[in-house]
């Protein structure tokens, strides 16, 4: 008799306890935020798709199209194309879509780029009516960052300025590898009289 | 006004005057506790609940409406189609009809029944056959398991919350509401009577399907209980009269024990208002703290506990009154 | 007060895949008498994803963000098991600073983990609150980790020799403001939930797993130490930066619902405890393997590596054919094997209870389909 009146007690009591704690929670003030009204700062870490980074010297990206990230990345959804102009050490990209619909934020491309040309950016908005507009193109991408905070933007080669680097390096090539056989043929008599 | 005095009678006009009423009632109160219900859902957990439509999310709901007006009625194949299409509708006769009775004020009441408690606990037991035809007829597994525990749930609660509410009438001497309330103008019974408020409450609770008690819809378990079939402004008028019924449960509580209209200053209406949403916020209080109780706990604990604390209480009345 | 009726008509009752409460694509099929269970049969399959043979296909770097969707509430432990089993296969050495590192946000989101099912497991029993305290908290704890790993959900943070990301004071000085919070607010959880008359009534003497049971069906985690086998790779095979940290393992004795619950409450309190100690002794150093080939090609061989997830232990057996590919990897999943209990554990109970116990198993489906 006593148990049961104990356990009524109790259980009313306990009752009563987890009551104080809603009433109590029901006057704090609110923690969430509305969303499209108000907005958190992203975390500087936070990993919003990859994009090429705007070197703060020369103002334009420094991806040499080595295709390290495209061969690395899990999903092979990075499409890298570059091209060495003439008068330039090192090729640069002349495409670069990210296919950002198949990307699992994994970080390996930032992490393995040679020239660290990546970084992630800070966007979260994300929803697209087609499949197509979760496709990036970084080129184009970059230059709308270069034209928002407006930094000169960097053109993207055409099709006939590609073809024409490719021509006048194939040319250079060629006139490379003749100058090489030509000095090859010399040395070659050279090393025929050591003998 | 007066065209309907003269054709109806005085009984007549009041009862067709209060009808309308009752309608409108219904509807401002369902629009009002279901944006109340979210609020105070809301800031128990730490969020601010509806904003965007009106002041606060105030016209929400009536948003909601239309867009559930404007869905389409899924009447799902094999249906008992008759029994489908009733039990929403019989859901709501008892909760209007309660409504008859209920005194709003010493004047505001469209008629004082000498019978007033006796018919409102047997309109509110009409509520479960509706439950029942609604979770028979939707051809559902869980909607039939949602009936069969509604009922079982009915013979739980209903027989505490009869000796409960008899210890009141005890003291009083009359079924009649507007007694019951005039009996409280110094002290309202909920000091003279506390064990009993609390088993009403815990016993309105159970009636209107609300969590501890909310087994026949509970979400985790069986989706929707009885109305996993309804959807549109079908779901709707359950979930009307869901709110309704909370209503006339607070209601009752108010007149019972929380001296229905008195109080100072503001007149009698505005403090049995405030009385009734008082009795519902904690109704809500007590859904958003507990988690659900099992059916057979639910049964146990109305056996070994409601109805042994019910008889203890009806006899202790029974004795003060005759000692004094 | 109930007895199971002597007839034979029994009904069948799909719970899921789409229920409520089976907290995805998990299917239980329900052979009922009335409320009572007579047998109970998960299907799976609904999400399965083939990760093991996506590793097959690629190298050992691309398999890296797999491992965070393979159970993706404590991805981190996963990404642990996996870099762990890789770095035992190619001997690398790991810094220790990086080990710190991997411990404190393992632990962390072995917390999120937990505050997940703890409100979610509440909702299963019909209390909606709780559920929101419980994402209050968590969402402090994936603002740090967001600081951290860059993600919220899927991690995919831990790098074959170390860590690539340090961390900084912001983080440190969060993490000790947020154990000191959540040490504050278990008197509440304790009023809210733990005390509840109802939660024990709903949780006690439900869903009693024994010793033995546990043993036969490989059961791991919470669950064998909710029925009191204090069974633990971070002390039975202790790894990464674990032995260095004194914390206990919480143990319960029925073996029922409520004690499993209580295991998992206490195991956030010790993952408190290893956090702090690790901000504690957090060493100087460098968080980065010095040489770690960029491209991995193991000598042939094979490895198992072992971790404690949120859900139990889970295992990584590589076998090595000394390509730039794994030639097969198997993944021990916890919640595949603790689901195997659920038709024993829920015959002759209730509906409400099936519910109560599949929510105690904690299974996270996509690792059970993997």
């Amino acid at each position: 008799m006593i148990d049961y009146f104990k356990e009524v007690l109790g259980g009313f009591y306990s009752l009563l306890a987890g009551m104080a704690v809603t009433i109590r929670y029901f006057v704090k003030p609110i923690v969430t935020v509305q969303y499209p009204r108000q907005k958190i700062e992203m975390s500087p870490r936070y990993r919003g798709y990859p994009q090429l980074i705007i070197d703060p010297e020369t103002h334009v990206h420094r991806c040499i199209a080595c295709d390290m990230c495209a061969r690395i990345c899990p999903s092979q959804l990075i499409t890298v194309e570059g091209t060495k102009f003439p008068g330039e050490k090192q090729k640069r990209a002349t495409k670069y879509i990210h296919e950002h619909q198949y990307c699992s934020l994994c970080g390996l491309c930032t992490e393995v780029c040679p020239t660290d040309a990546l970084e992630y950016s800070k966007e979260y908005r994300l929803a697209g009516f087609r499949r197509e507009d979760a496709v990036i193109d970084h080129l184009v991408l970059l230059q709308q960052r270069q034209y928002a905070v407006g930094l000169p933007v960097t053109p993207i080669p055409t099709e006939a300025e590609i073809a024409a680097a490719m021509a006048e390096e194939a040319a250079a090539k060629e006139a490379k590898a003749k100058a090489a056989e030509k000095a090859k043929a010399k040395e070659a008599p050279a090393e025929e009289v050591k003998k | 006004m007066n065209f309907m005095v003269q054709t109806l009678g005085t009984a007549g006009a009041t009862m067709v005057v209060g009808l309308i009423g009752v309608m409108a009632l219904v509807a401002v109160n369902a629009l009002f506790l279901i944006w109340m219900e979210r609020k105070v859902s809301a800031h128990m957990q730490l969020r601010p609940g509806p904003m965007e439509v009106g002041w606060h999310g105030a016209i929400q709901t009536i948003a909601d409406a239309i867009k559930l007006m404007g869905k389409e009625l899924i009447t799902p194949e094999e249906v008992d189609r008759p029994i489908f299409w009733l039990a929403p509708i019989v859901i709501f006769l008892p909760v209007l009809l309660s409504f008859l009775v209920i005194p709003f004020s010493a004047s505001w009441i469209i008629r004082d029944m000498n019978v007033g408690i006796v018919l409102i606990l047997a309109f509110s037991t009409l509520a479960v056959l509706s439950i029942l035809m609604a979770g028979w007829s939707s051809n559902n597994k869980y909607a039939v398991l949602g009936a069969i525990r509604s009922v079982a749930q009915n013979v739980a609660y209903e027989i505490p919350l009869l000796i409960t509410v008899m210890s009141i009438i005890l003291m009083v001497g009359s079924f009649k509401l507007t007694d019951i309330v005039a009996a409280q103008e110094r002290l309202w019974f909920v000091l003279l009577q506390p064990v009993a408020f609390i088993l009403y409450i815990i016993c309105a609770t159970a009636e209107t399907n609300r969590a501890p008690f909310d087994i026949p819809e509970a979400e985790s378990e069986l989706v929707a209980g009885f109305h996993t079939e309804y959807s549109g402004m079908r779901f709707a008028l359950f979930f009307l009269a869901e709110y309704t019924n909370m209503f006339i449960c607070s209601a009752i509580a108010a007149v019972l024990f929380l001296g229905g209209w008195h109080g100072p200053i503001l007149p009698g209406v505005v403090w049995f208002l405030i009385k009734v949403y008082f009795v519902i916020f904690l109704m809500m209080w007590f859904r958003w703290t507990f988690p659900r109780t099992r059916f057979d706990q639910l049964i146990t604990f109305a056996w070994k506990i409601l109805i042994p604390l019910a008889f203890a209480n009806l006899l202790i009345t029974a004795l003060v009154l005759k000692l004094r | 007060m109930f007895e199971r009726g002597l007839e034979e008509k029994t009904f069948w009752l799909n719970l899921g895949p789409q229920h409520p409460s089976t907290h995805g694509v998990l299917r239980v099929l329900l052979e009922m008498d009335g409320e009572y269970i007579v047998t109970a049969e998960p299907v799976i399959g609904y999400g399965h994803r083939g990760h093991e043979h996506m590793a097959e296909n690629r190298n050992y770097q691309q398999f890296l963000p797999n491992m965070g969707r393979v159970d993706y509430l404590h991805a981190l432990a996963f990404n642990q098991g996996y870099c762990m089993a890789v770095e035992k296969l190619m001997g690398i050495k790991v810094p220790e600073r990086a080990e710190y590192i991997r411990v404190i946000t393992a632990e962390m989101n072995r917390l999120t983990s937990h505050f997940l099912w703890v409100g979610a497991y509440l909702m299963d029993l019909g209390a909606f609150t709780p559920f929101l305290y419980c994402f209050d908290d968590r969402e402090h704890l994936l603002d740090l980790l967001d600081r951290i790993t860059g993600s919220r959900l899927t991690y995919c943070f831990y790098r074959f020799g170390g860590v690539p990301v340090d961390l900084d004071e912001e983080f440190i000085a969060g993490t000790r403001a947020f154990i000191k919070r959540l040490r504050s607010r278990w008197p509440d959880y304790d009023n809210l939930v733990t005390k509840n008359i109802i939660f024990i009534k709903r949780t006690k003497d439900v869903g009693v797993i024994t010793k033995e049971q546990c043993v036969q069906y490989g059961l791991t985690g919470p669950m064998v130490r909710g029925s009191g086998i204090a069974y633990d790779i971070r002390k039975s095979e202790p790894y990464s930066a674990y032995p260095e940290f004194d914390f206990e393992i919480p143990i319960g004795d029925n073996g029922d619902v409520y004690d499993r619950y209580i295991v998992r409450i206490r195991e956030m309190e010790q993952s408190l405890r290893i956090m702090e100690q690790a901000l504690n002794k957090l060493p100087e150093g460098p968080i980065m393997a010095e040489k770690v080939p960029k491209r991995l090609k193991p000598a042939a061989g094979e490895v198992y590596q072992a971790v404690e997830t949120a859900r139990g232990e889970f295992g990584c057996y590589i076998v090595s054919q000394g390509d730039i590919k794994p030639y097969r990897i198997k993944l021990r999943v916890p919640s595949f094997a603790n689901l195997s209990i659920l038709p024993e554990a829920s015959v002759d109970n209730l509906v409400a209870d099936v519910v109560a116990i599949l929510g105690s198993i904690d299974v996270v489906v996509p690792e059970v389909d993997r």
